[in-house]
């Protein structure tokens, strides 16, 4: 297979990209957060998406989903990344629907049709610490009746104030850096007894501290094995750091569009600051570097399409790199803005602040490296 | 035919005809084989493999048959270029003719061109070396000197060429030379010619490595025949630069590192010889980390580069990103490699230091960024071409 877009999917990119430059461009997310908008993306927009597909790319057709794959969810969060719109579709469209595609019949038939017709946006807790750390859990699920009970505390819950599901990664055995021992529930937003504390970050977005006392839940709310669930919940990191990393294509690559679009007209000395090779050289490293994560994110996303095995290392591979050049494009950004790349009047800074906050989201460069050269032998 | 079922048929045939030692990873410039009038094998599997792979086309698998290739498509040479990987395959013919030269002819020549070269180029018979840099035309390569005069039959070939890779070893050499001397870019053509001719010496130059890839080569009334001009007189700058692409695409390779899956992985590997406490420096391992990121990213574009190119979907700049890319990223392999061997990667010529391979290899590979156009100029190139930024 060629490590480019088919015909089909260049279709789907350019569909994708002229309803996000008209339905959700930056200012949509200048006016959410100049309004305090309290859910924290607009549900009319997310009612479009739902329509045009996209909240079903990943599940089945048996299910009535489109039954496509990470390439062509792919498609959607580099234009998600372009426009810094804010939007479910990561955690639900990406997350949730992965995370159910291991659930009993029963969970599926529950979420599938709700999240197809736009009822219900779910989310993933899975970070307690400061940094990701999916080994790392603490939060305890204890046998209860025919269920389980769970009680502990989540944080950098993307939606998770407003998620009608959220997938909670327990530990039913073992210790707190163990990989068994760890199970996989599927608890419902509003589960008595789980308390969602939404906090406003830097890009504007809410991510929660979830609180869980006690909350109760049934058997069949377990997604893949009980103290098995290890296995799963790598599968659903991989789709989404591949999500993520194709979400920090578009955030670098439209960084360094308006950067260009910036240098071009900006004039000092009587010519274009473009015109600097100091600048040009900077400008044209940058471009490299987006390109081969580009590639990078690519190979990841049909590498998993294909279900090959050790993909997840390609996965790794791509959201490090993405994190590289999107961290770089807003780095380079910014300066190159000079002044006015400090106002918030300019959307450069925005750029900035939302690759910060993809660069931690399931694991960062350096997370990611490390593990990589684990596998590596080293 | 089915994509598969050729896949099937390759490895079965791979497996078959690939000599047990051409499985065995590359450890030094000896183990490539060149060919050529004056071809040295380093064994008689050397030999085999090339000449089984020649006979199906398969040193040059998209060429079309008639001038010596295999005919494949883009799909099917993708498919034997993974086979040949995932058997760890040595390349059976490292080949300026075929990275270079050949792309150039297949657009550029005669009829009577190709079939005279192009079969002797696949079947490894003729090695050719390239005639661009001179003394004073390094990185403003269009201001070359090199005289080409109109005798009526031929042309009179008088100057100076550097930085000419193995034109000491070389059958043949193709050449940018001036016909045209009121003019610059204008005024270049393409030539071709044997090394065996009247008037040309070559001189080795010693590198920091140690050694001598690179010459001097001199030109005193050389003739050339009329016939052995590529292209249109005058018209050579745009042979010259389609060549340069592809000249840039070989050198990108370079960030490729020999099929090298891991730069910790190899350091690891080497320190199992000798157990000391190298990988255990924190900072170090680290670097090696973000390394094998970026090296294993490349790996993805250049597979992404190649399905681009082949499909006619790649930028025609992009072969300036990848050769920027990839050597800067070998440079980085060697530092690192050389951090990793510590006083041993220091041992120049003894035995176990394998003749100085670390040491001279890092050495060698500061020239990446330097030959086939500097990373500054292939920047320039990108800042132009693809960016579209403004000249000053």
């Amino acid at each position: 297979m060629p490590l480019y877009l088919d015909d089909d999917q260049i279709i789907m990119r350019d569909s994708a990209r002229s309803f996000m430059a008209d339905q959700a461009s930056v200012a949509h997310l200048r006016s959410l957060r100049d309004a305090a908008d309290p859910t924290g993306f607009s549900t009319d927009l997310w009612k479009r998406f739902v329509e045009m597909g996209f909240s079903g790319i990943l599940i089945p057709e048996a299910d009535g989903g489109m039954g496509l794959g990470h390439v062509e969810a792919g498609i959607v969060l580099e234009e998600i990344g372009r426009n810094l719109t804010p939007s479910p579709f990561l955690s639900t469209g990406v997350g949730v629907v992965t995370a159910l595609g291991s659930a009993t019949p029963m969970l599926r038939e529950r979420w599938y049709p709700a999240i197809l017709t736009g009822r219900a946006i779910g989310t993933l807790a899975i970070d307690e610490g400061t940094k990701h750390h999916p080994e790392r859990i603490a939060l305890k699920a204890e046998r209860s009746g025919k269920g389980f009970r769970l009680s502990g505390e989540k944080r950098f819950v993307q939606h998770g104030h407003v998620a009608d599901v959220v997938i909670v990664s327990a530990r039913t055995g073992g210790d707190v850096d163990e990989r068994s021992g760890v199970t996989l529930f599927a608890v419902d937003g509003n589960a008595a007894g789980l308390t969602a504390t939404p906090q406003r970050l830097l890009d504007a977005s809410l991510a929660s501290r979830l609180t869980l006392e006690g909350v109760e839940v049934e058997a069949d709310a377990v997604i893949g094995e009980v103290d098995g669930g290890w296995d799963t919940l790598s599968g659903i990191l991989d789709a989404c750091r591949a999500a993520a990393a194709a979400e920090l294509v578009g955030v670098a690559d439209a960084a360094m569009a308006i950067t260009l679009a910036y240098i071009r007209e900006r004039r000092q000395f009587g010519v274009p600051v473009g015109s600097f090779q100091a600048l040009q050289h900077r400008a044209a490293h940058l471009y490299s570097e987006i390109e081969v994560a580009r590639a990078a994110v690519l190979k990841a996303q049909q590498r998993l399409d294909a279900k090959a095995p050790g993909a997840g290392r390609d996965v790794l591979v791509a959201k490090a790199m993405a994190g590289l050049a999107a961290s770089l494009a807003a780095r380079e950004g910014v300066q190159m803005h000079g002044g006015v790349g400090m106002t918030d009047d300019y959307d450069i800074g925005l750029y900035m602040k939302r690759g910060r906050v993809l660069e931690e989201l399931f694991g960062d460069t350096n997370r990611l490296a490390d593990r990589l050269a684990q596998l590596n032998g080293y | 035919m089915d994509l598969e079922k050729f896949r099937t048929e390759t490895r079965a045939w791979l497996q078959a005809n690939c000599p047990a030692e051409m499985r065995e990873p590359v450890r030094s410039d000896a183990d490539y084989c060149w060919g050529g009038r004056r071809a040295v094998f380093s064994s008689p599997a050397q030999q085999q493999w090339l000449q089984r792979m020649a006979e199906r086309g398969w040193t040059v698998p998209d060429w079309p048959t008639a001038y010596g290739g295999g005919g494949l498509s883009a799909a099917e040479t993708k498919v034997l270029r993974e086979e040949i990987a995932a058997l760890g395959a040595r390349q059976p013919l490292k080949s300026f003719g075929i990275s270079m030269l050949g792309p150039a002819l297949l657009k550029y020549g005669t009829e009577a061109q190709k079939r005279e070269h192009l079969p002797r180029i696949a079947r490894g018979e003729i090695r050719w070396c390239q005639g661009y840099s001179e003394p004073g035309a390094g990185s403003d390569l269009a201001a070359l000197s090199t005289r080409a005069e109109d005798r009526g039959d031929h042309f009179l070939v008088n100057g100076q060429k550097v930085w000419t890779s193995y034109a000491d070893k070389a059958d043949w050499i193709f050449c940018l030379v001036r016909t045209d001397p009121k003019e610059k870019h204008k005024g270049i053509s393409f030539l071709l010619f044997d090394m065996e001719s009247n008037g040309i010496s070559t001189r080795p130059i010693q590198l920091i490595s140690g050694q001598s890839p690179f010459c001097e080569t001199f030109f005193d009334d050389v003739k050339v025949p009329k016939e052995n001009l590529v292209g249109e007189l005058n018209r050579g700058w745009e042979v010259a630069k389609y060549l340069l692409g592809h000249e840039r695409e070989m050198i990108s390779g370079f960030g490729l590192g020999d099929g090298q899956s891991s730069i910790g992985k190899a350091a690891r590997q080497a320190a199992e010889t000798a157990p000391d406490e190298r990988l255990d420096d924190p900072l170090l391992r680290a670097q090696m980390a973000v390394f094998d990121v970026r090296a294993a990213a490349f790996r993805a574009m250049t597979e992404r580069f190649i399905d681009e190119l082949k499909a006619g979907r790649a930028h025609p700049a992009q072969p300036s990103m990848m050769k920027y890319y990839g050597t800067e990223l070998n440079k980085i392999r060697h530092t690192l490699l050389m951090s990793a061997g510590g006083s041993d990667a220091l041992e120049w010529d003894s035995t176990r230091s394998g003749g100085g391979a670390a040491a001279r290899a890092w050495l060698r590979s500061k020239a990446n960024s330097i030959e086939g156009g500097t990373s500054e100029i292939q920047l320039n190139i990108i800042a132009k071409h693809i960016l579209g930024l403004p000249t000053a």
